[in-house]
């Protein structure tokens, strides 16, 4: 459950003081698939790094399963991500020249997992995003761009995550390959109930999500319920 | 985050940039092995000059003839050339100074000698039977002068070894009853020493011994001698024993005030102490100059590891972004610069004390590679690692995970 109330975020000060979100209000229940969609300069880069931990707001309140994380510490939020969001970034930043399962397992390595277990637990996030199981040991220099971002979005479950945070996921992928990551992204809300948020400026892209809410100039302007929803790999 | 899966994760970060690794440690193995070596060598140096003080004697005092200052003008012709200690004052100095082992009057000059055509320029030096056990000379074939051939001013020598081979040839054996000619004066060969090697304060295998009486009446021709060395029971009564020699030949000398006594005396403590504070200044010289090399190599140290965030800095960011802590990552990058220097102390260990092998076995030096220089050593590089491993690693640690993930 995500609740995000009348939150302010204002970079700089005095005169030269910027304001990219001017009290955004939205509520995200458990196992909703939402694209959060708006042009460059919207703020949606801001709401991401807000609903990802990364940052907190200048005012509002921002409660990540009935916890209050806007008035946290670094090492709080750091303990929030590593606990409760899941990653999946543009550029996808694997570690170079590291095996996959290397990749997949780093979550679990500062979350403390006892190292037996580790494999097992990527394994299965692997499986999961739907990564080929011949491919588990070579390095992350020696994939492509669909097999990265299949890897990135194992790195992200692995830790079994209350929230899926995706940031312009195909924006480095051909068409074809981008509809099969957000093909793998709806299963994933279908079939394992996980609560997915896609940051994109692209309509096409959120029209594969149950709700898209619009942010431009940092306010909300419109949060609808997509009633065309596009099945990846249907046009 | 465990301290196992720490060093893992270091362990896959260095190798995978194994050729910058390596470049950082060897500043690390250049700048350790260099100060093992070189203080390996200043150690070996003072070693060596202290064992050739040693080999002239033990708890000595010398004795020597100076310049007697008083009224007037003073002509001083070299401190030691003057003539102002005798027989006698030896006899003296035998009779009532307590705790003394031996004292050994010299007359001693440099002469050209012969033998059978071949000739040399060697230090000819008139003794007693005393020499032996004052100087630590030990007699290898024949005998040593004894009181009778001092008594009766007999022309006969002991020839050390060196001294030996230049004037009948190397390997010459049953040189005993040959004779050899000194100042045109025949003497006969009644024994050699032993080599005692070393260098140093004038070497001891090239000498030639006499009865001190046959010197003073047919080289020097008067009654001095040029120095009395002077033994104490330990070293312990070495400086009572100067004291008593110094008192003695004042009043002896009819001498008032110290400081215008005809004589000086050379305690071999003083000597060893002046020389190895020369060598311990040479051995700071060499640690001070390796060390230097060691701060460069830190510095090396630090400049990889801030090239090394700032190349990293998305990979920070993911880490961070996945739920790295601070003290996470600013440990990561602590325990890969330590773990270069550490790396880079141990193989710096080995090859310091490989150069110092070397210089052994190569017979340049005795060299001693100790303990503590290990220890020293290896704190500095540890120390090095974590001084200079700091800073970049808690710059990494204080990146904005937002910006390093934009990171360009």
């Amino acid at each position: 459950m995500i609740e995000v109330k009348n939150i302010s975020k204002t970079y700089g000060q005095g005169e030269s003081a910027y304001q990219a979100l001017k009290g955004v209000t939205f509520t995200i229940k458990d196992g909703e698939f939402v694209a959060i969609m708006g042009p460059s300069g919207s703020g949606k880069s801001t709401m991401m790094h807000i609903l990802g931990a990364l940052d907190t707001p200048s005012s509002g309140s921002y409660h990540l399963d009935g916890k209050d994380v806007s008035k946290l510490s670094e090492d709080q939020l750091a303990d929030i991500r590593r606990e409760k969001i899941g990653f999946i970034f543009q550029s996808f930043n694997l570690l170079p020249r590291t095996t996959v399962m290397r990749n997949v397992m780093i979550p679990l390595i500062y979350a403390d997992v006892p190292e037996g277990e580790r494999e097992k637990i990527a394994t299965q996030a692997l499986l999961a995003a739907g990564f080929d199981t011949s491919h588990f040991y070579h390095l992350s220099n020696q994939l492509s761009g669909g097999q990265i971002q299949r890897v990135a979005i194992s790195r992200a479950l692995v830790n079994n995550p209350t929230l899926i945070l995706a940031d312009e996921p195909t924006g480095n992928l051909d068409t074809k390959t981008g509809e099969i990551v957000l093909g793998t992204f709806q299963r994933l809300n279908k079939e394992q109930g996980r609560t997915i948020i896609l940051i994109t400026h692209e309509p096409d892209v959120a029209e594969h999500a149950d709700r898209i809410i619009f942010i431009k100039d940092g306010e909300v302007v419109e949060d609808r319920k997509n009633h065309k929803k596009r099945i990846a790999g249907h046009h | 985050m465990k301290i196992k899966d720490t060093l893992h994760e270091t362990y896959s970060a260095l190798t995978a940039n194994k050729v910058r690794s390596s470049l950082t440690v060897l500043g690390i193995v250049i700048g350790i092995s260099s100060v093992i070596a070189m203080l390996a060598i200043g150690q070996g140096a003072q070693n060596s000059i202290q064992n050739s003080i040693q080999s002239i004697g033990s708890n000595l005092i010398i004795v020597m003839p100076g310049a007697q200052r008083g009224a007037g003008i003073n002509i001083s012709a070299g401190r030691g050339s003057a003539k102002s200690l005798t027989l006698s004052d030896s006899d003296a100095i035998s009779k009532t100074v307590t705790s003394v082992a031996g004292v050994s009057p010299e007359v001693s000059s440099r002469y050209q000698v012969t033998a059978r055509g071949t000739n040399t320029n060697t230090s000819v030096v008139g003794v007693e039977s005393a020499y032996t056990t004052v100087r630590n000379v030990e007699v290898d074939t024949g005998d040593f002068i004894s009181d009778q051939q001092v008594a009766s001013g007999a022309r006969v020598a002991v020839i050390g070894p060196t001294a030996k081979d230049d004037l009948f040839g190397v390997g010459a054996d049953s040189v005993i009853g040959q004779s050899i000619k000194i100042k045109s004066i025949i003497f006969k060969i009644i024994g050699i020493t032993k080599a005692k090697g070393g260098s140093g304060f004038g070497s001891q295998d090239d000498m030639i011994f006499i009865p001190i009486t046959t010197a003073q009446r047919y080289l020097s021709g008067d009654q001095y001698v040029t120095s009395i060395s002077v033994s104490a029971q330990d070293s312990a009564s070495t400086a009572s024993v100067q004291q008593q020699v110094t008192d003695l030949l004042m009043i002896k000398h009819n001498i008032k005030d110290a400081a215008s006594a005809d004589f000086s005396t050379l305690n071999q403590a003083d000597i060893v102490s002046a020389a190895s504070s020369v060598t311990q200044i040479f051995t700071v010289l060499l640690g001070g100059v390796a060390g230097i090399s060691l701060v460069v190599g830190g510095i090396g140290i630090m400049n990889m590891m801030l090239t090394n965030v700032t190349e990293r800095t998305r990979e920070i960011g993911l880490r961070k972004a996945i739920g790295a802590k601070r003290k996470d990552i600013s440990r990561q990058f602590l325990i890969e610069a330590v773990v270069l220097t550490f790396s880079g102390g141990v193989i710096g260990v080995i090859l310091g004390w490989l150069i110092s092998f070397t210089v052994n076995s190569l017979g340049i030096l005795q060299t001693q590679v100790s303990l503590s220089s290990i220890v020293l050593a290896f704190s500095v590089s540890a120390g090095i690692g974590i001084v200079f491993g700091y800073y970049p690693a808690r710059r990494a640690a204080m990146l904005n995970p937002i910006e390093a993930l934009r990171y360009e």
